[in-house]
């Protein structure tokens, strides 16, 4: 049935995969990294835990300088149609290599993470695994490898949340992460199934060429749509694929939590653009389904579902990192009204948030653990008088929070900014959304201005004075990163104009 | 007699949406971590079977790469799925997920 290819086929393969290669620098660089890593692990001893940390971010940082060299190479599609390179995938590489370098920064701080007896071992090996997975899920154009991707993300995920081998609530959001994520993946795997049964392709954009052409039947495709959208929903955290995230989030450990909460929800909105921008055809485009559903009607409601939710239930919560779970589940909201309006504007608007959300929310988590350090809790009711303790930390998680809820001069303001003003404009539906998204950030003020309000107003219960010492690294690190998010919210300029060359997807017409 | 006899692509689709279903309903139902765990092979394998059919139907091997692709995920994913439960086990001494839910809201 299949002939052994010639000698001419195979010289012709074995170039495109050379070809190929010369685009895929940063990836090798990075797996190569990943392994140095274990090895150093393995032939390291004593304390290696601080030496490990320096060597991960030596090595990421080193990777940036190959994506800096990217930007030279014309876009293009490598590896058969697999891989894409273009600037919407060269964005998303600086996005995870820095979200990496934050990750690895908290974990240098968690103490709870570098007692352990065991030592961290291959932790930083995997956090360098999962910025390779979340990278290649940024660029991939084909449904088999947006499924490896996600998986090594999510494999690598699964591990370091239970990283925490001895304490009950990391074992306890490990198997809840696992058993979610293994039922997501399955029905995105079975949606993936029937895409490709719709159509005989797996590369984007021929799927997009195939359903224009020939049609496809309504009702596969809805039930198609749905399993991905399952599948997708989880990694982004978006009601009503959320009901991990809660628990997830409290339980593991709080770096881990801090990089789940923005790099792997980064890359689930960038793959969800990939699919949603250039393979799936749009009732807009004179297509009718079924009903009159289609993914973008699918999109509106569980981008309101999410803001309205999140930012509802966050308001009864105690545990600091369960309410920014909560709050993680509204800014996915946000970030899905930016995809909707599928144009270049909009899509600017997600990368400037997320741009924000990296530095707020990461921020935002690595005061959570500086203060739990210190305190040993994670509980509202211990913030108690904190700020007068710890000024620069109240300080600047106070800043943090004022830029997630959106208000100025803060980078989190920029990025809502942006999201509504490419939402005005597109249709009275889309008004009622900015609307609903305003509406509820108001709400996210309320929940957001109980920990300053805790720390700075009102007094702790031993009424122990005096401030509390926190190490010199850390105050410059907090204080950096409470800067950055302030001068972002100054200065956005450079990040707008790079976010509105970036939105440029290998395959997808956006105007 | 002819839809009984001859095994069509159809046969195929339903076998795979009733795995798939059965999959899933264990995954819902079940206490067990492992049946959980064994409803998610269930759910992968019912993918399977589908780029199989329509790889066997469209002709070429996309599907057929695809689904071996899966199979070792599939194991992939068994090696760090186990490694969690054996280690839910040694801190909660049960497998039984209901009981293994100490965050409440």
């Amino acid at each position: 049935m299949f002939a052994m290819p010639s000698g001419a086929e195979i010289q012709s393969i074995i170039s495109t995969l050379r070809f190929g290669a010369g685009y895929f620098i940063p990836e090798l660089y990075l797996s190569a990294l990943f392994m140095v890593l274990i090895i150093l692990d393995l032939v390291l001893g004593g304390r290696k835990n601080q030496i490990l940390a320096s060597a991960t971010i030596i090595g990421l940082l080193g990777s940036l300088f190959f994506i800096f060299q990217q930007h030279s190479l014309p876009d293009a599609e490598i590896f058969f149609g697999m891989y894409a390179l273009d600037r919407f995938g060269i964005f998303f590489k600086y996005f995870f290599v820095l979200c990496g370098i934050l990750a690895v920064v908290i974990s240098m701080e968690d103490e709870k993470l570098n007692s352990q007896d065991s030592g961290v071992g291959e932790y930083y090996a995997l956090v360098v695994a999962m910025v390779i997975g979340m990278m290649m899920m940024a660029s991939s154009t084909d449904l088999l490898m947006m499924f490896l991707a996600m998986e090594l993300v999510g494999l690598s995920a699964y591990v370091l949340t239970g990283y925490l081998k001895s304490d009950a609530r990391s074992s306890e959001a490990a198997l809840k992460y696992l058993v979610y994520g293994a039922v997501s993946s399955g029905m995105l795997l079975y949606g993936f199934s029937l895409i490709y049964g719709l159509t005989a392709q797996t590369n984007i954009s021929r799927i997009s060429m195939e359903l224009t052409q020939h049609g496809y039947d309504p009702l596969v495709m809805i039930l198609a749509t749905l399993l991905v959208m399952a599948g997708l929903g989880y990694k982004m955290g978006a009601v009503p694929f959320h009901f991990w995230s809660p628990d997830v989030y409290e339980g593991a450990p709080t770096p881990v939590t801090a990089y789940l909460s923005t790099g792997s929800k980064a890359a689930g909105f960038a793959l969800l653009m990939r699919i949603f921008f250039v393979a799936v055809p749009h009732a807009s485009e004179g297509v009718e389904d079924m009903l009159g559903i289609d993914w973008l009607t699918i999109m509106m409601i569980i981008a309101a579902a999410s803001m309205i939710y999140g930012n509802v239930v966050a308001i009864w919560q105690k545990n600091v990192k369960r309410l920014l779970a909560y709050s993680s589940i509204a800014h996915a909201g946000y970030l899905l009204l930016g995809i909707i309006t599928m144009d270049k504007i909009g899509t600017q608007a997600v990368l400037v948030y997320l741009a924000g959300y990296l530095l707020m929310n990461i921020g935002a988590f690595y005061v959570v653990v500086v203060i739990s350090n210190k305190t040993g809790s994670e509980n509202l009711d211990d913030y108690r008088g904190l700020g007068r303790k710890m000024p620069l930390a109240g300080a600047a998680l106070t800043v943090f929070l004022i830029s997630l809820v959106g208000l100025p001069p803060t980078f989190g303001f920029i990025g809502k900014l942006m999201i509504f003003s490419a939402l005005i404009g597109k249709g009275d539906l889309f008004m009622w959304l900015a609307l609903i998204g305003i509406l509820t950030s108001v709400i996210s003020l309320y929940y957001y201005m109980f920990i300053p309000l805790n720390m700075f107003l009102r007094e702790s219960e031993q009424n122990s004075r005096g401030e509390v010492k926190t190490g010199m690294v850390s105050n410059v690190i907090t204080a950096v990163l409470m800067i950055l998010t302030l001068y972002f919210g100054l200065f956005f300029q450079p990040i707008a104009q790079f976010a509105g060359y970036s939105a440029s997807i290998l395959g997808a017409v956006l105007n | 007699m002819e839809m009984f006899t001859s095994i069509g692509l159809n046969h195929f689709l339903t076998i795979s949406a009733i795995l798939f279903s059965f999959g899933m309903f264990a995954v819902m139902t079940r206490k067990n971590a492992i049946v959980i765990l064994m409803g998610v092979e269930l759910i992968l394998n019912a993918a399977n079977i589908n780029f199989l059919t329509f790889s066997k139907y469209n002709g070429g091997m996309t599907g057929v790469m695809f689904s071996l692709f899966v199979i070792v995920l599939a194991a992939a994913e068994a090696a760090v799925a186990l490694a969690i439960v054996i280690n839910i086990f040694k801190t909660f001494k049960t497998v039984d997920v209901s009981r293994v839910d100490t965050m409440k809201e």
